[in-house]
């Protein structure tokens, strides 16, 4: 078995102490641990991005991160984004432009431009399209993903 | 019609979409599957003790502990072993399945399972599947009473017309063109999970086709179709990859077999070794007048699918048929042969062929235009078919106005206007039969408030089935689009749908949807009685206090017709034409895409937006094929680039600087309010138009596939050399 390694997070607002195997990945704590099920599993190899979520405001790949490093941080996860119930800006602005197929790319998609955007709040479409060339998808040409953000993005 | 917002959006962007892998059910047990690093191999033994003995593991599955005789199962063969027996025939086939308390114990008892095996010569080429002295790839007993079982070739099809032989031109174009192995690569990786129910189990699995599926695993473990329940929860992609049985059925068995819920969720790797498209060898010889008139066809294709036959057949029948493309062609004779070997089984994949054959009819026409002095836009205008024209004789005529698609496309991508240094244009049609038989059953209840539930097996993979189908009964009942609801995917819920492929479902569950909203209409007006009441007077004064609903039922069939070549006309034909201007580095060979334009016809778009983002997504998955995928396999049989490290797809680095997705919609379709199919065609004549335009932009014609910077460069470096 594995050493058991206690933590102190914060995931989606909510502080949490844990025991974790050392070896668990972020992905599986989120997933399996605390049934964060948004947070996708795909290529396991931090190349499709599926994974995304922040670790104090940075996109990670969560299935490259050991949850142990996590310690002391705050995780959000696609769940932490909608308030009361109200989607944000950079969700409608995915539904509004027609950027969501099937979906499973599209939480990864959303943390890493809510990364960008954070980053960058008024990106250039080259920027835009660097800033999300680590998420793959498949149904998609990548156009209204990109639009998405650039809506998002726009001042209001 | 209008661009309404995707039902189950809201679900896609906070993360509350459940797919296979996201369900967890009390007590889950977890599978990992065991195999061989080679392609082929023979199997001497299997120690599975100490993986048994492992901590959390429940049961080591091999073939000998399935039911003798192995299940074998398939579409359309039952070929497919549940487990390996006596021999692997393609890298990647499981050998074992070790059943664990959780996954890490599972994948860590499958490390310890010992399996002897002597590796094999395998048939991993279209010219070793052709070579009597191979080993045969499935034993002839597989096939009883086909006069091929003791070859490689699965099947040989043949098409055609006229006199081939009679033939005349001006100008024969004679050229071999390859189209490599490719994988689907949906975002989800392959989940299944199954559980035991009331003597009869119930299989969740994120197929397009969960009536195929609930069919062919009452079958295997033999029983009623009733007792087998396929809940489909929405696929993260599929494009053709889930549409025919995996390891539905070992889930399944593995769940009685324990009594307890039981979970397999594939690694992207071991995805790619399950779901492939067919690659193949398309040799053309095509005649033309010196006016660009084709005088004939003569195409002869070796598809090399995979072990087991899976839908490869019909892929290759399907794409063949139409392999003159959408042209008037007065003389045509098409073989083509579908090649086992020890790969991956090729399935569907959309586009279901029309890709490969697409591929060599364009490139040429392209090339008869260069020889003749003719422009390449004009020599397809000059050939290709005019509504109404049977361009397969006796077979359905063309359906839309394609030569307007064709002329829309060279408009948006200034054909004739002066090109940069560097760049070239290339213009390319294909064309694909839609479902050529099938049925869909749908039934709509209006509920006392004047809301409507859907009920249409139709699954929601991405392209907005749910979406099209809500607009379809909130159209046709005259209710606003929010008060209804779409139920999908679950057998015991709703009713019959042969399956979720060809494009098919706006047409044919579109219809069967509105044939039910119809059938409620007819019941209100008998019991409006001449009565001028509003909807939900009507109600009100037929319900009360009591309360009740309208149920309505629809279908839309297409028989078989054993006459057919394909057991049937199609019912539409999928158009597209693509175009696309390029600029190559000379040094690098790298292609930079400068615009790419494609044109549907879609005879009426029920969601514009669903349409474009349908297109524009086949137009990128088109340019993956096209620039930079291909399974490699090497001596051995093994795939050497498993996973998205190796296996590059397109990402937002890869785009065309600009990308136009435009419509033909003349209400010409048989679908609600004269729609068609659409969302394939995006990717059909991909490759032909970008290899054009990079033939125009460095003199170099490529006849193979991907257009890789190296294949490129080579390509230049030949033609400097030889002056």
């Amino acid at each position: 078995m594995a050493v058991k390694v206690p933590i102190h997070l914060t995931v989606n607002g909510s502080e949490m102490d844990v025991e974790l195997a050392a070896n668990m990945t972020l992905l599986d704590f989120l997933r399996d641990r605390l049934r964060l099920t948004g947070t996708k599993e795909c290529c396991d190899l931090g190349e499709c991005g599926a994974c995304t979520v922040l670790v104090d405001g940075r996109s990670v790949n969560s299935c490259l991160a050991l949850a142990v490093e996590a310690d002391t941080s705050a995780i959000t996860t696609i769940e932490g984004l909608a308030r009361d119930g109200r989607l944000n800006v950079l969700q409608d602005a995915f539904l509004a432009a027609g950027a969501v197929q099937c979906g499973f790319c599209i939480p990864g998609h959303v943390m890493a431009a809510q990364h960008l955007l954070t980053k960058n709040p008024h990106p250039t479409m080259a920027e835009i399209r660097e800033g999300l060339s680590g998420n793959l998808c498949r149904c998609g040409g990548y156009v209204q993903i990109c639009e998405a953000v650039r809506a998002a993005s726009a001042p209001r | 019609m209008t661009s309404k917002r995707r039902v189950g959006g809201a679900a896609r962007v906070t993360g509350g979409q459940r797919f296979v892998a996201d369900i967890g059910l009390d007590g889950m047990l977890h599978v990992k599957l065991v195999h061989l690093d080679c392609g082929r191999a023979r199997i001497a033994s299997i120690d599975s003790s100490e993986a048994a003995a492992a901590c959390g593991v429940l049961r080591v599955v091999t073939a000998a502990e399935l039911p003798q005789p192995m299940p074998r199962y398939g579409p359309v063969h039952d070929d497919r072993p549940v487990l390996a027996v006596g021999e692997t025939r393609y890298h990647g086939q499981p050998v074992a399945a070790v059943v664990a308390e959780s996954k890490d114990e599972a994948e860590e008892a499958a490390a310890l399972v010992r399996v002897e095996y002597e590796e094999l010569p395998g048939v991993f080429t279209v010219e070793a599947a052709l070579d009597p002295a191979s080993p045969l790839v499935q034993e002839p007993d597989l096939r009883p009473g086909d006069p091929l079982n003791k070859t490689n070739l699965l099947r040989e099809l043949r098409f055609g017309w006229g006199d081939i032989e009679a033939a005349t031109a001006d100008l024969v174009v004679d050229n071999t063109y390859t189209f490599p192995m490719v994988t689907h690569f949906a975002i989800e990786p392959h989940a299944f999970m199954a559980a035991p129910k009331d003597a009869g189990v119930i299989v969740w699995t994120p197929t397009q086709n969960p009536f195929q599926m609930q069919r062919i695993i009452a079958r295997v473990l033999g029983l009623p179709v009733a007792k087998v329940r396929v809940i489909a929860p929405d696929p993260g992609g599929a494009f053709g990859g889930k549409q025919h049985p995996k390891y539905e059925p070992l889930v399944a068995i593995l769940a009685l077999m324990t009594g307890r819920p039981v979970r397999l969720v594939l690694s992207l790797e071991e995805t790619f070794q399950e779901v492939r498209r067919t690659s193949c060898r398309i040799h053309a010889r095509t005649g033309f007048r010196s006016d660009g008139a084709i005088t004939f066809q003569d195409i002869a294709g070796d598809f090399l699918i995979g072990a087991y036959a899976d839908i490869a057949e019909r892929v290759i029948a399907k794409s063949s048929y139409l392999a003159c493309g959408p042209y008037r062609v007065p003389h045509a004779r098409i073989v083509s042969r579908a090649l086992l070997s020890h790969t991956t089984p090729s399935t569907a994949f959309r586009g279901f062929g029309t890709p490969q054959v697409s591929w060599a009819h364009e490139s040429q026409l392209d090339e008869a235009a260069r020889r003749l002095g003719i422009d390449r836009v004009e020599i397809r205008l000059h050939n290709i078919a005019r509504r109404g024209e049977a361009f397969v004789p006796g077979d359905a005529p063309a359906d839309g106005e394609w030569a307007v698609a064709v002329r829309k496309a060279a408009a948006a991508i200034g054909w004739g206007s002066p090109l940069g240094e560097g760049r070239g244009r290339g213009l390319a049609v294909a064309i694909k039969a839609s479902a050529t038989t099938g049925a869909s059953y749908a039934i709509v209840r209006l509920h006392w408030d004047g809301s409507a539930t859907v009920l249409a097996g139709t699954s929601d993979m991405g392209q907005g089935a749910r979406t099209v189908l809500a607009q379809i009964c909130a159209d046709e009942l005259g209710i606003p689009f929010e008060s209804t609801h779409v139920v999908s995917g679950d057998t015991a819920t709703v009713p019959f749908d042969l399956q979720t492929s060809a494009s098919r479902s706006t047409v044919f569950m579109g219809q069967a949807v509105a044939h039910a909203c119809q059938d409620i209409k007819a019941q209100l007006k008998e019991m409006a009685a001449g009565r001028d009441l509003k909807l939900a007077e009507l109600l009100r004064a037929r319900f009360g206090e009591v309360r009740g609903e309208v149920i309505g039922v629809g279908s839309m069939r297409s028989e078989h017709d054993p006459a057919h070549p394909l057991g049937g006309r199609p019912s539409f034909y999928e158009f597209t034409c693509t175009a696309s201007e390029v600029e190559v580095d000379q040094e690098t060979g790298e292609i930079l895409l400068r615009k790419h334009v494609t044109v549907a016809d879609v005879g009426k778009a029920i969601n514009p937006q669903h349409v474009q983002m349908q297109d524009e997504g086949a137009a990128v998955m088109g340019l993956g094929h096209t620039l930079m995928e291909q399974l490699i396999v090497d001596e051995g049989g093994r795939i050497r680039n498993l996973g998205a490290l190796d296996y590059r797809i397109p990402t937002t680095k890869d785009l065309p600087l600009e990308m136009v997705s435009l419509t033909v919609e003349n209400a010409d379709g048989p679908g609600p309010g004269g729609s068609k199919g659409a969302g394939e065609g995006g990717l059909m004549a991909t490759a032909p138009a970008v290899a054009a335009a990079v033939t125009e932009a460095t003199g170099v014609v490529i006849r193979d596939l991907p257009l890789t910077p190296e294949r490129v460069w080579r390509a230049i470096q030949e033609r400097r050399a030889g002056g």
